[in-house]
């Protein structure tokens, strides 16, 4: 089956930006759904876990909506996980956002708030550097995308994986910080693919591809 | 390294572009969309929509552009005018505005920031301050430099100054400032150096120029001189004057980052 055919499930938990993802996602002809159902995610070929907005938040709501035993039993089986910017940071075992918040856990490690002098939040286009030296499987994620392509950032605080081997690709903003991990399965970017024109798009077409 | 970004911004009449655009190329110069889609591919780093639409009962047919535009461009857009209330904001960020300026009604109701960034997130609330110099004078008297709040499109001083209003929304949860200054606005002379320089480095939020662009030397100095994290023009890129394009290549041999 073509990965046009397939399902992608956008995680709707009530925070972000849903519409410019599920219009990204249809832009390049795939079949997406932005649903909270927790049968519809399982069911899904490829999930999005999309959001911006405060941790605390976002992880409140995916337990209120019942959301995460799905989200992780997916996970566990392999279906093929994006998550971008808040979703991206939920992977990840806590946040200091807010006092300490405890995230998903999939991928162990600290997401900090920025403490340079630099403005904040760190907002517009930035380089992303490509870690692919030893790890040649990075070219999933950002096969035909050029090293050091500017995408879209909006955020306020970064991840820090306690396993630097997750890393894809790296981005300085008063310091080098994670802006791409991926592992087994799941991968999480922190800028935002739907707002990056034809580069995020590409972004997105080799997540689909995935799927 | 974070670029600095080049914002072209489009006012919108009751769902139709207005002020003269004049792209070649373009089969209905008063299509909103359209406009968008030819400056995203010109690589512009964000869109503007300022809805100057006059009637209430048309608010609605902005809330159809954005829809539209979020459906082929995929680029930040941020939508401004006659925004009131958290329900405007939540309209337009459901129709697919990834950010909404606020300014009248951000004066008149204080908590408006506040409650706005609250539930949608700072990220998503931008500030625009239209600020009017009080004092011209000698360069001795411009010592004591004060700018002046405007709201009602320019209409109204509110007596706030511009300084401490920016810092004010900043603690209110602002994400960015839109800071147009009035005197150099539509003087195509440049931006007003001073005044986004002064906002600038009294906050810690990114501070986007508007009001003056005439050369691409004027978004030169507004982002070096000025400090300025964004500039936004509106006349130099409609008329075809200069495209984006090589505005950018501009900069970028003046040791600018920019996004090419």
């Amino acid at each position: 089956m073509h990965w046009r055919e397939r399902l992608i499930a956008i995680v709707d938990y009530g925070l972000g930006n849903l519409r410019s993802v599920s219009k990204s996602v249809e832009k390049l002809d795939a079949k997406a759904e932005v649903t909270d159902n927790p049968k519809r995610i399982e069911k899904a070929d490829g999930i999005i876990l999309p959001g911006v907005g405060a941790f605390h938040i976002g992880m409140q709501n995916l337990k209120r909506l019942n959301l995460l035993p799905v989200l992780h039993e997916a996970i566990s089986k392999g279906t093929p996980f994006l998550g971008i910017c808040l979703g991206f940071q939920i992977l990840f075992t806590q946040s200091e956002e807010h006092g300490i918040c405890s995230g998903m856990n999939i991928i162990k490690g600290k997401v900090k708030r920025f403490t340079h002098e630099l403005k904040i939040p760190h907002m517009g286009w930035n380089q992303v550097r490509q870690t692919i030296d030893h790890r040649p499987r990075t070219t999933d994620l950002f096969d035909g995308v050029s090293d050091n392509s500017y995408f879209y950032f909006v955020h306020s605080y970064y991840a820090e994986p306690e396993d630097r081997n997750v890393i894809i690709a790296e981005t300085e903003y008063g310091h080098e910080f994670t802006s791409a991990i991926n592992k087994d399965n799941v991968w999480g970017v922190q800028f935002h693919p739907e707002k990056s024109g034809d580069i995020g798009l590409k972004v997105l077409r080799n997540f689909l591809s995935l799927c | 390294m974070l670029a600095k970004r080049i914002i072209p911004c489009l006012d919108v009449k009751d769902g139709r572009v207005v002020k003269g655009i004049n792209f070649l190329n373009l089969v209905d110069a008063g299509d909103p969309v359209e406009v968008a889609s030819i400056y995203s591919g010109e690589n512009a780093d964000e869109i503007v929509f300022l809805d100057i639409t006059a009637s209430v009962e048309k608010r609605s047919t902005i809330l159809n552009v954005v829809k539209k535009t979020a459906e082929q461009v995929f680029i930040p857009l941020t939508v401004g005018g006659g925004i009131r209330s958290i329900e405007d904001i939540r309209l337009l960020l459901k129709s697919g505005a990834d950010k909404v300026s606020l300014n009248t009604a951000a004066v008149e109701n204080k908590n408006l920031i506040e409650e706005a960034s609250e539930q949608f997130g700072s990220q998503c609330i931008v500030v625009a301050i239209d600020a009017k110099r009080r004092h011209k004078g000698t360069e001795a008297q411009r010592k004591n430099l004060e700018w002046e709040v405007y709201i009602y499109g320019g209409r109204k001083p509110v007596g706030l100054d511009v300084i401490e209003w920016a810092e004010e929304v900043v603690r209110m949860g602002a994400g960015e400032i839109l800071l147009t200054s009035m005197d150099a606005d539509g003087t195509k002379d440049g931006y007003d150096i001073e005044l986004t320089r002064a906002v600038s480095e009294a906050v810690n939020i990114p501070v986007i120029a508007s009001g003056g662009a005439g050369t691409p030397e004027h978004l030169c100095l507004a982002l070096t001189e000025g400090k300025a994290d964004a500039v936004l023009a509106a006349s130099i890129f409609h008329y075809d004057e200069y495209s984006i394009k090589e505005t950018k290549k501009y900069l970028k041999e003046r040791g600018i980052a920019v996004r090419i």
